[in-house]
């Protein structure tokens, strides 16, 4: 072809080509000077916390920089039986400058994590170290407790010497590794990670259907009525967002209560006797109510989006071709709402998934999330790194369901409004 | 076979959607069996509404409707089998046009073979064959419209309604498919009651016309003597073009009457006027009338020329004519018509047979 073979020239004979890139170059620069603060906010706010969240889950430098010496004399212990001498010396001038820099309390909670009974050996190491002489650290560190004589208690430390671990997360699913290096289960009575994993799945999901339920038809009611009525409706559904999270939940801890409204009206109508008041809040109940209703916006505004666009004739033809009324929803318009269906159930789950303060003020012990662990470990036990770890556990989780999502469904089938 | 005339018939049809305005006026119409009859008239007339109570997504106020002799309010819309072609296809945009032609054969559970049979049959009837498997979106308007009209089809309805269904396309691919639908009417001699707003379509395809106005059908004929005898100015106005002119009978005698204007006296075919004394408009089609008439024709004034408007094979001039200033003449393109200049006076001329002397506006 001649377009292909004869280059195309501009009237001052700069290629056509050439020409343009330079024309648009300009538009580029300016379309990335528009967008340029938003990415900066979004790497600030967003990229950089998680990566530091993702650095912290796995960061366990603590113990190797208590310990250095001890574990480069390690490197070359095999680990069968008790270390050699140079690795007892090691750790005894590692311990002695942790003792002036008055650390050495850490490094006994540090090491109590990965085995129990390490906290009164190293206090007794501390008492008993001031008066040990120089040379043979093996035979007066092992005279110190019988446990310093234990081979158990040196592989642990051992553990501890890569800078990296997945330990936290093998504890969000109630697992450890154990001396031998396998990977198993903790005690079945011990385990709370996996039910409260399990609760949130159970949780997000039933809140997504019960929202689904309830949001259809309201949905379908605002595409299909006047403009009159359908603002007014609409005003109905996005009210809740007008009113804070915190006095929507509140409002829903005085309507639940056991001397609360519902439970009264329940006793009134004589469905339950007024000594067997149903327990509604602090529980699974709770969770379910209150979330539901929270989240139900999300559900109906996508649902709705998509509805409006969905002509009624196509109804009316479903109709005129002899389907009945339920042949013509269920093959015709109901397929046609599946995007938004897609779009509001993945809004509903992923934000159900991570629900912090309606559960953590009306779900109770049996009505709590994951996200309520992760809070309780971000502010009490102050082990940031297993909340960390437990956090990109459930961002993964989130965008394994979302990969699942556009594999059954596809994610161009997605319409939020 | 004797043919049926009243296999569609409404009787006696009101319809209200606010209980205080009716939409539909006392309806009194019977569609024969095989019959192409068009709902004409502007948009509010009650046509659609017609329609959609004889599909049954409304319900008339009063009055009943009957189909093959049955009365059919009762009766909901999958029901009644009625085949539909809607104003924007109604096509199922998530089915493929096999899919499409498919779901009414689908929920009568005719077997698949013969269903195949029928389907290929109807996309032939439309000249779509090899688009079975195309998404709708990946069809032109016209060729989504040929669907919806095969997918009405295929399920050999006895009726079939039409709601305005060439309203999106552009004029040329309208005026073919215009041709193509009568064709299909007359090969399966299906009974179409088809609806729009554009005379034209209504002209060309139907066997008959219902003029709708006002919740009313102000004439129900065929279209060549809606265009050549309206009823009423109302008819007179809406098809085709029209010259009026509004005065009082003067005198009523064999056939003709005298229609005093302002100006002057003219002789007028008396159609809806009784006697003297009575208002009327007189109406009076462009065709009609001639320039510098050479014959003996009972009515001549004459006419000054306002506008000259070139449209090719004729040319429309507009007149000041015994006081009316809107008075369209057309003047085929020949040689004899080259003296029409702006500001003449010419002689106008025309039967007193073709001035009908209708009700007054």
């Amino acid at each position: 072809m001649s377009s292909e073979t004869k280059q195309i020239l501009t009237t001052d004979g700069i290629p056509l080509e050439v020409s343009l890139k330079k024309a648009e170059k300009k538009n580029k620069i300016k379309a990335f000077l528009l967008v340029a603060p938003l990415l900066l906010f979004i790497i600030i706010t967003y990229v950089f916390p998680i990566g530091d969240m993702l650095m912290r889950s796995v960061d366990d430098k603590m113990v190797t920089e208590m310990l250095p010496k001890t574990f480069k004399s390690m490197e070359k212990w095999d680990g069968q039986d008790l270390p050699p001498e140079e690795v007892f010396e090691a750790f005894y001038f590692d311990f002695q400058k942790l003792i002036e820099e008055e650390r050495e309390g850490k490094l006994s909670t540090q090491l109590n994590y990965t085995k129990n009974g390490f906290k009164s050996i190293i206090k007794k190491l501390r008492r008993k170290s001031k008066s040990f002489e120089e040379g043979n650290y093996k035979e007066q560190i092992m005279s110190v407790h019988r446990r310093w004589a234990d081979v158990e208690y040196w592989r642990a430390i051992k553990r501890r010497a890569p800078a990296y671990t997945y330990q936290k997360y093998l504890k969000g699913i109630d697992m450890y590794e154990n001396e031998k290096g396998e990977i198993i289960n903790v005690p079945e009575d011990r385990r709370v990670h996996r039910i409260l994993w399990m609760r949130t799945l159970e949780i997000a999901f039933f809140v997504t259907v019960f929202c689904f339920l309830m949001a259809y038809p309201i949905a379908h009611l605002l595409a299909t009525l006047p403009m009159k009525y359908s603002n007014l409706l609409m005003i109905c559904v996005l009210l809740p967002f007008w009113t804070s999270l915190l006095v929507r939940t509140a409002s829903w801890m005085i309507l639940l209560q056991q001397q609360g409204i519902v439970n009264d009206f329940f006793v009134m109508i004589g469905l339950v006797s007024d000594d067997n008041r149903l327990e509604m809040m602090f529980n699974k109940t709770g969770s379910y109510v209150a979330m539901t209703q929270i989240l139900l916006p999300f559900m109906v505004l996508p649902l709705y989006s998509v509805m409006k666009t969905i002509s009624p004739s196509l109804m009316r033809a479903g109709k005129s071709l002899g389907g009945t009324p339920f042949v013509a929803f269920w093959k015709v318009y109901f397929p046609l709402t599946i995007p938004g269906i897609g779009a509001g159930c993945l809004l509903v789950f992923i934000l159900a998934i991570g629900y912090y303060i309606t559960p953590a003020l009306v779900g109770g012990a049996s009505g709590t999330l994951i996200s309520n662990q992760i809070a309780f470990h971000m502010k009490s036990t102050l082990d940031w790194s297993f909340a960390s770890a437990m956090g990109l556990m459930l961002l993964s989780g989130v965008l394994v369901i979302y990969w699942l999502y556009n594999k059954l469904v596809g994610i161009d089938n997605i319409k939020l409004g | 076979m004797s043919v049926n005339k009243e296999f569609v018939k409404f009787d006696k049809v009101d319809k209200s959607y606010d209980g205080k305005v009716l939409v539909v006026k006392d309806l009194q119409l019977d569609i024969a069996e095989g019959e192409f009859i068009t709902m004409l008239g502007p948009s509010g007339s009650g046509k659609t509404t017609c329609l959609m109570m004889l599909a049954g997504f409304e319900t008339p106020t009063n009055g009943e409707i009957y189909l093959d002799g049955n009365a059919i309010s009762s009766i909901p819309p999958h029901k009644r089998g009625i085949g539909m072609v809607f104003q924007n296809y109604a096509l199922f945009p998530h089915m493929t046009v096999y899919e499409n032609l498919a779901f009414p054969l689908r929920v009568r559970k005719i077997p698949k073979d013969e269903a195949d049979k029928k389907i290929d049959k109807a996309l032939s009837m439309v000249s779509l064959q090899g688009f079975a498997q195309r998404m709708p979106g990946q069809l032109s308007g016209g060729q989504q419209q040929r669907v919806a009209v095969a997918r009405s089809l295929v399920f050999d309805p006895q009726l079939v309604l039409m709601d305005e269904p060439l309203g999106a396309l552009d004029k040329n691919l309208r005026e073919s498919m215009q041709y193509e639908i009568k064709h299909i009417h007359e090969n399966i001699g299906v009974t179409v009651v088809y609806v729009t707003h554009d005379q034209s379509e209504a002209l060309t395809m139907s066997n008959r016309i219902a003029v709708f106005n006002d919740g009313k059908v102000q004439q129900l004929s065929s279209p060549d003597e809606l265009y050549e005898k309206p009823v009423n100015s109302f008819v007179a106005e809406f098809i085709g073009e029209n010259n009026t002119f509004a005065g009082e009978v003067s005198d009523i005698s064999g056939g003709k009457c005298k229609v005093k204007l302002a100006s002057a006296d003219i002789l007028a075919n008396p159609i809806s006027v009784k006697g003297k004394g009575e208002r009327t408009t007189v109406s009076l089609r462009p065709e009609r009338a001639l320039i510098n008439p050479s014959d003996k024709m009972d009515n001549i004034h004459k006419g000054k020329i306002e506008e000259v408007i070139y449209h090719g094979d004729h040319t429309r001039v507009r007149i000041n004519l015994l006081g009316n200033s809107e008075f369209i003449l057309k003047v085929p393109n020949s040689s004899s018509n080259l003296d029409i200049k702006l500001g003449n006076e010419i002689k106008i001329g025309w039967n007193s047979e073709d001035a009908r002397a209708l009700d007054p506006k």
